[in-house]
């Protein structure tokens, strides 16, 4: 095949085993036989795996040996190997966007069982590319610069560690939290399996090193209201909550809560998930950072009515740290990178009716059961009932919310291991004889399994059952008065009835409720339970599909602290790659406008980035490469074919068309 | 029955070209790829950069290659990589699909799926839906009947007359295909 004033187009052509991934299902070998007669094609190989060293090396060697000009690898996707070989068909001496690749592993081998046709397929998306890429020109990758600061959205552990990495590498941190202090839900918890740390004093450290870190700008009580731009130069907007406080003349003194109108806590205390209460003005626990105090919208006199008699105002007179005139502000920042760690929000417990929460006073949910056995949670770290009794039988469920077709399917990774911890403690500070209702117990980390060994002979009970109800239905005398959990012990193959004081629910782990917004606002994707996508389940577990945009923490999917933490150190890490690197290649997909051009402008509103304009002098449209970020929208709608894309033109999508549906391929 | 008989050519089953966007529905076939799901062998899938690439040509030349049907796969509404290039798609769509109806052509042959991402099931479930929706409707085969056509004009450049006989002239005359 020889092109006006082009050399001849010399195909070199690579069919890949991938091991039996491919060849199981597409015969290989007929795949490179077809491709041999293809006009253009030079060189037509099967190879075992072409993605390893000789693969790559093989390619490389025959570009120079048979003098070829174009490199078509059918193997997997090109969203995995793609950078692999043309990296390989740059080493070879050729520009890297001769290379096309071949999806016949995702797209065909693995989707299709029939051998004959899942071959058929692969010949005919195998004749496509060779129509393709007789067309494909020489590229060049174009540099764009990095602003060197991330934006952490959440102030979770995965956000403090994500930031203070970034921050203590010298880049410029940005870590905005939506509720007024960090910590997130590690805050409120006591003790961290399984090493029995005191959560606290392993996080407060950390929260007050971001506090006063000279790189990490804190914005609490703060959420992000939109992002523009791309990956190098994010736009972010955050809005500013009005706290009614100055967070830069607060000392944390609190003399404003003792000042209160309000003489009594009288509202639920959300921190201790309702177990306590608080005033309207309020610090939301003792290691708050910032220590600033902040006042409730919802409950203060003076914020609903005005009609205060401002008791708090008189109390801060000398710092003047509260404001009742404060409003919504927005902030704006330009950051290279984002890292989302926005986490996670607990099963809400009444959705599993037949467990009787918020029927029965003494079923707790663990989180409840958390901030009771906390030092300085709601009793001081003493377990006990709402009615002040101490429990002698605590029944911990397992699996709620979690792995049951009618809620989740998911398992929630921590619960197993935190039902462990909270038996442990419940049996250590109370002498309480504990039950734990399992269906398995998953206990896969160091030290994990040993800490369940531990747990049994400290002597805590283990049924194996989905437990069918909580009930105070007394059948018997010994029952009167307790809850009873009825359950099927699978292991003794009967149905049991234990009395209990107290149930606790080991709740799973689900999406926050404003996932999706949130999906929307950084334009990542949701995996079917809703936690936020990543790129590559096992390659890229920290990326999302769009450039620059990293997951860490349990907004990805349920997991514990260690993995959260290496999580947030790693999308910490991908984030400097980038910074450091400070510039980005792009890929030259972008659009251009040809001679062609009659000056109608009906492309100019269609292109989201206003990448095109129209030159004065020409009376053409004009587009801005820095701008266009290669959609083809333009392309495809530009009445007199004016516009091309490059690696997507008219004329490599048409011969895409034609060698798809060639005769040659046709079953 | 004779057992020496040659083995009856594989029934027809439809020719579907496939315009999927790299960043929703061509990654959601690579998902139903990674887990295994299994789907009719019809759709061949080319890879845009987004739907909003999709011209009305290349649907109007897959037709003409010989496919008989096309399926457009892009992000959802609201969740486009280039903001809103689906939309514009959408737009364009609709006209297209007016068009077609008003050749003639059933509007099953083209179709918009908005598939995610996570979807992979949902390639699924369309690639096998518009199989099943086309088989009934028969091939298009559009080539056959250009080729019909033109060798219909040449008859007709070389005998200006039709015979009194003969069909009446007309494109509703129903033109045998040759295939």
């Amino acid at each position: 095949m020889k092109r006006n004033g082009e050399p001849e187009i010399r195909v070199g052509f690579y069919v890949c085993h991938c091991g039996h991934n491919i060849a199981n299902t597409v015969d290989c070998a007929a795949v490179a036989r077809y491709a041999a007669t293809l006009p253009g094609v030079a060189l037509a190989r099967d190879y075992k795996y072409m993605c390893s060293d000789p693969g790559q090396e093989l390619l490389r060697q025959d570009i120079q040996e048979h003098r070829l000009n174009r490199i078509i690898v059918a193997s997997c996707s090109p969203l995995l190997h793609e950078h692999t070989f043309r990296e390989a068909t740059r080493k070879g001496g050729l520009n890297p966007f001769f290379f096309h690749m071949v999806n016949i592993r995702e797209h065909a081998a693995w989707v299709h069982t029939d051998r004959r046709e899942a071959t058929a397929k692969a010949q005919a998306l195998v004749h496509a590319a060779v129509r393709r890429v007789a067309h494909h020109q020489a590229l060049q990758t174009k540099r764009a610069p990095i602003h060197p600061a991330v934006l952490v959205v959440g102030g979770g552990i995965a956000g403090i560690h994500a930031a203070l990495t970034l921050a203590d590498a010298g880049k410029q941190v940005f870590l905005v939290e939506r509720e007024p202090s960090l910590g997130g839900h590690m805050a409120r918890f006591d003790k961290t399996f399984p090493t029995l740390d005191c959560a606290a004093c392993i996080l407060t450290p950390k929260m007050s090193r971001v506090g006063s870190h000279p790189h990490i700008t804190l914005w609490t009580y703060a959420e992000v209201a939109k992002v523009e731009g791309y990956v190098g130069n994010y736009e972010v907007t955050v809005r500013h909550k009005p706290r009614y406080v100055d967070a830069s003349r607060c000392v944390g003194c609190q003399d404003c809560i003792k000042a209160c109108i309000y003489k009594e806590p009288k509202f639920p205390d959300t921190f201790n998930a309702g177990l306590s209460k608080r005033k309207p003005v309020y610090l939301p626990f003792p290691q708050a950072t910032p220590q600033v105090v902040v006042i409730d919208p919802e409950t203060c006199i003076q914020v609903k009515t005005g009609k205060c008699k401002q008791t708090c105002l008189e109390a801060c007179v000398d710092r003047r740290a509260i404001d009742f005139t404060q409003r919504e502000t927005l902030e704006r920042v330009t950051v290279g990178a984002i890292i989302v760690a926005t986490g996670f929000k607990t099963f809400d417990a009444s959705r599993a009716p037949a467990y009787g929460y918020g029927v029965y006073p003494n079923v707790y949910t663990a989180l409840e059961v958390e901030r009771l056995v906390n030092a300085s949670g709601p009793t001081g770290g003493a377990i006990v009932l709402r009615d002040g009794r101490q429990p002698e039988r605590v029944g911990i469920i397992h699996c709620v919310g979690s792995r049951d077709e009618k809620t989740n399917r998911w398992c929630s990774r921590v619960c197993c291991m935190y039902a462990l911890k909270l038996a442990h403690l419940i049996k250590e500070r109370t002498g309480a004889e504990v039950f734990n209702f399992y269906i398995d117990l998953r206990t896969p980390g160091k030290g994990y399994d040993e800490f369940y060994g531990q747990l049994l002979e400290e002597g805590v009970q283990f049924i194996r059952g989905r437990v069918g109800e909580v009930t105070d239905w007394a059948f018997m005398p010994e029952e009167e008065g307790h809850l009873v959990i009825r359950v099927e012990d699978t292991l003794a193959g009967y149905v049991r009835r234990i009395p209990v004081d107290m149930v606790v629910l080991a709740v799973g782990l689900e999406p926050q409720a404003d996932a999706q917004a949130v999906r929307r606002l950084f334009n990542m994707s949701c995996g079917g339970e809703g936690f936020f996508l990543e790129r590559h389940p096992k390659l890229a577990p920290v990326n999302t599909f769009t450039e620059g945009v990293f997951l860490a923490g349990c907004c990805q999917g349920p997991k514990d602290i260690p993995d959260t933490v290496a999580q947030a150190g790693a999308a910490a890490a991908e984030a400097l790659v980038l910074l450091d690197r400070g510039y980005l290649e792009q890929e030259p997909n972008t659009a251009f406008v040809l001679e062609d051009c009659s000056g109608c402008k009906s492309c100019l509103p269609l292109c989201p980035y206003r990448a095109i304009t129209i030159a004065p002098e020409t009376e053409r449209a004009v587009i801005n490469e820095a701008l266009c970020k290669g959609c083809g929208t333009c392309v495809a709608s530009c009445p007199s074919g004016s516009i091309g894309q490059n690696l997507f033109t008219d004329q490599e999508l048409f011969s895409e068309i034609e060698g798809l549906l060639a005769p040659a391929a046709a079953t | 029955m004779d057992s020496h008989a040659p083995p009856a050519p594989a029934p027809w089953t439809p020719r579907i070209v496939a315009f999927f966007c790299t960043w929703c529905t061509y990654t959601a076939a690579d998902l139903a790829g990674v887990s295994r799901l299994k789907y009719a062998p019809n759709a061949r899938v080319i890879r845009v950069m987004c739907s909003g690439r999709v011209d009305p040509q290349f649907v109007l030349e897959a037709l003409a290659q010989g496919a008989d049907g096309v399926l457009i796969g892009g992000c959802h509404p609201g969740d486009c990589h280039y903001v809103e290039g689906n939309h514009k798609l959408l737009r364009r769509f609709q006209l297209l699909q007016r068009l077609l109806t008003d050749l003639g052509l059933e509007r099953e042959r083209v179709r918009l799926e908005w598939i995610s991402a996570a979807e992979g099931d949902k390639v699924r479930w369309a690639i096998n839906d518009m199989v099943e929706t086309l088989k009934p409707l028969g091939p298009l085969n559009l080539p056959g009947q250009q080729q019909a056509w033109d060798r219909e004009l040449a008859r007709r450049a070389e005998n200006p007359e039709p015979a009194p006989d003969g069909p009446p002239p007309g494109p509703t005359a129903p033109i045998p295909s040759p295939l």
